[in-house]
């Protein structure tokens, strides 16, 4: 099979994966110290810089969500499952044999049945849990004397555990994705595409599921020069 | 191009945000600033009273001066007879029991446990001259003592045991001459040394705070702002602002850090967001008795021994009273971090005759009231003065003993050293009914600290209160606290979650290594 040098991950989906990356793993640290399971800046300083990277990755968000409605890169996260089963045999079996990956990459669809859905679930759960609650957190105002009842939150308590919680479940995901990155064509290739932005795929004009064909993909080389 | 827009956009956006919020702001609060320049400023008497005709002469009797004093002005007498200082009791409302006149003749305290019967000792600290041995003080208004809290000279003195005279040497022209606006040795004369010695009752006003070091005292150091107490305790007509709740019961008339300093003073959002469940002293004042130590606990129960038929005093390694035949065991503490309680402005007491339920559990003789989900209530530091004092098992009340008495055979421990005349006569004086027998019971005084201020460089650092375990409020359970509270659930299950994780790649990953490793050879054969 045939393959070509094409642009997978775009410039601005490169720089938003990464800084995202450095973020959450930012915010994790400062996250668990401020939770009081480890003590390195100290609590004072682990606040200040939790609710910086905090704010800088709230923004982010911002412009993702901006960046992936207007270029419709967010069908990409549209769960299926159409080759889960598939998918789920690779992982289990496939890949100790050495077989080869049973849903193939292109650009228009570059994520995996079971990708899709742990993207989508951390889109639409783990996301949004953690964001609301740390917006909660961030913002939360003890009930005032004279304020209206209705608005007050009674405790911290229900806001500090869903973020707990929402932090748990992101940093289990870092762990498997981090392992995750090794299941590509090779051990490196999937981390170098992230890098790039290029990767080596198959060449073939339209998508697997029957979709639209692929419009020109850009090439590395024109990209380059 | 456009994406390079959005990530510069993205980037420029991230960089002011993580300057403008970490950048400590270098200026000083304007509000701290204008309060230096306000008390920078000390105030200046605006007449010399040693140059009026009428206190240029001798006088006879401390009398003769308060009616100097009263000649000119002739309405304050009105005003301190109106005083707790001069009634030693206030008018205050107690929840459950009602408006109650809280004071020294009904109050009892774990320390000397109470006046009654012991007036003509106590009344050195008492505002006036001439109390007898029951506490019934001169209506006369000439027995009012201005100097003792007017004397500017720091030569008057009152005598022990003469029911609130001076001492008679004092020169009291020269001190009629130089009389003014009430400086820290004025109150701390009777402040500091609450419960017969330095530092035994407060433990945040004792004896170094007359001229106290900014490293003592943020507010009254001598080497800093030099304020003096009623820079804060700022009067009106005689009427003082600020009490303690060791004999006050509501929420007014309390001179607070706030009334200066504002509900909102540090730059720091998250600071200002404590100021509503925290007050001011519980992180800037860190520990209490910085220069001399409190007394912490005292028992009773041992008082009355005797070494050759004579009373004796033994010290501790500070130079402080551990033993005295006369009162019992004492323990002093120096440089002592607060314990922290959840008050919202109101107290209740234990007044004389009340009975006691249950003698298993400390006896808190002022319970501060509060909670966190309480709106009113703050945290505060308080020194908690713990006993062992004098009990009647059959009637359930606290004894008030006879302490002090001129002579032997008067029924006063303090000379004759038997606990059932002590008691039997001091429950007389009270008109409140004795068995004849004495237990002693385990008491507890709640004292909120609110002097001894630190520098803001030694407040209260965050991770002190904000740690899973030893935290300065370890003992206020009622609320969540970041960095120290966490669901044991939440925390189990994620652990657990992020082991399978790990565990899943690592197993997922070996076995991928091995099977490639032995496809490998196999290739090579």
């Amino acid at each position: 099979m045939s393959t070509r040098s094409v642009v997978v991950y775009k410039a601005f989906e490169r720089f938003w994966h990464w800084l995202q990356a450095v973020l959450i793993f930012f915010l994790g640290f400062t996250g668990f110290e401020i939770h009081g399971t480890y003590a390195f800046f100290g609590f004072r300083d682990a606040v200040r810089y939790h609710n910086v990277a905090a704010i800088m990755l709230l923004l982010l968000i911002v412009f993702a969500v901006f960046w992936h409605l207007t270029t419709g890169e967010w069908r990409q996260y549209v769960p299926t499952l159409t080759n889960i089963r598939s998918q789920l045999n690779y992982y289990l079996f496939g890949i100790f044999r050495n077989a080869p990956h049973p849903t193939r990459k292109t650009v228009l669809s570059k994520l995996n049945p079971l990708q899709k859905i742990t993207y989508f679930g951390l889109k639409v759960l783990v996301i949004p849990i953690i964001v609301t609650s740390g917006l909660l957190y961030m913002l939360y105002r003890y009930p005032q004397q004279y304020g209206i009842a209705g608005l007050n939150i009674e405790s911290l308590e229900v806001i500090a555990i869903a973020h707990t919680i929402g932090a748990f479940l992101l940093v289990s995901f870092v762990v498997g994705h981090l392992y995750l990155i090794t299941t590509g064509e090779t051990v490196t290739s999937n981390l170098k595409a992230m890098l790039t932005g290029v990767e080596d795929l198959a060449d073939h004009g339209t998508e697997p599921d029957g979709g639209a064909p692929a419009p020109d993909p850009v090439i590395a080389q024109e990209k380059a020069s | 191009m456009k994406k390079i827009v959005l990530i510069l956009a993205f980037l420029g956006l991230a960089i002011l945000l993580a300057a403008g919020s970490l950048l400590r702001k270098e200026s000083e609060a304007t509000t701290l600033m204008k309060l230096k320049e306000r008390y920078a400023k000390k105030p200046v008497p605006s007449v010399n009273h040693a140059a009026f005709p009428s206190l240029q002469k001798v006088f006879a009797s401390p009398q003769q001066v308060t009616a100097a004093c009263i000649a000119c002005h002739n309405q304050r007498h009105t005003e301190i007879m109106e005083s707790n200082h001069w009634n030693w009791e206030r008018e205050e409302y107690i929840a459950g029991r009602g408006v109650v006149y809280l004071g020294k003749k009904n109050a009892i305290n774990n320390f000397c446990i109470g006046t009654r019967g012991n007036e003509r000792s106590c009344a050195k600290c008492h505002i006036g001259y001439g109390m007898d041995a029951q506490g019934e003080v001169y209506t006369d208004s000439t027995n009012i003592d201005c100097l003792v809290c007017h004397d500017n000279t720091d030569t008057y003195a009152k005598a022990p045991e003469k029911g609130g005279a001076p001492i008679p040497t004092l020169d009291l022209r020269a001190i009629a001459g130089h009389i003014g606006r009430p400086r820290r040795s004025n109150c701390g004369v009777c402040h500091f040394f609450g419960g017969g010695g330095n530092n035994v009752k407060h433990g945040d006003l004792e004896m170094s705070m007359f001229e106290p070091a900014a490293a003592t005292d943020i507010h009254m150091g001598t080497d800093g702002m030099n304020m003096v107490c009623v820079d804060c305790h700022q009067t009106e007509r005689h009427v003082i602002a600020g009490k303690l709740y060791s004999l006050a019961s509501t929420n007014q008339h309390r001179a607070t850090c706030e009334q200066c300093h504002t509900e909102t003073p540090h730059t720091d959002d998250i600071l200002n967001e404590h100021t509503r469940k925290v007050a001011c002293q519980s992180c800037h004042i860190p520990t209490y008795a910085k220069d001399n130590a409190t007394k912490m606990f005292w028992d009773w129960s041992t008082a009355g021994r005797l070494r050759n038929g004579e009373p004796f005093v033994e010290e501790d390694t500070m130079g402080n009273h551990a033993y005295m035949s006369i009162k019992g065991t004492f323990q002093w503490a120096k440089d002592v971090t607060p314990e922290y309680v959840w008050f919202n402005g109101t107290a209740s007491h234990y007044l004389l005759g009340d009975k006691v339920g249950d003698t298993t559990q400390t006896l808190v003789l002022n319970p501060l009231r509060g909670s966190y989900a309480d709106v009113a209530s703050k945290i505060i530091p308080v020194k908690v003065h713990r006993a062992r004092q004098p009990f009647d098992p059959v009637n359930r009340i606290l004894i008030q003993p006879k302490l002090y008495a001129d002579a032997k055979g008067e029924g006063a421990f303090w000379l004759d050293f038997d606990w059932s005349t002590a008691a039997a006569t001091g429950m007389k004086d009270v008109n409140l009914p004795f068995s004849g027998k004495t237990t002693f019971i385990t008491t507890a005084m709640n004292w909120p600290v609110n002097h001894m201020v630190a520098s803001k460089q030694e407040t209260v650092p965050c991770g002190e209160c904000h740690t899973r375990t030893n935290g300065r409020l370890a003992g206020l359970t009622d609320f969540y606290m970041p960095g120290r509270d966490y669901s044991p659930l939440v925390d189990t299950g994620g652990t657990w979650l992020l082991l399978l994780t790990v565990a899943g790649a690592v197993i997922h990953g070996s076995i991928r290594v091995i099977l490639a490793r032995k496809a490998h050879r196999r290739g090579d054969a």
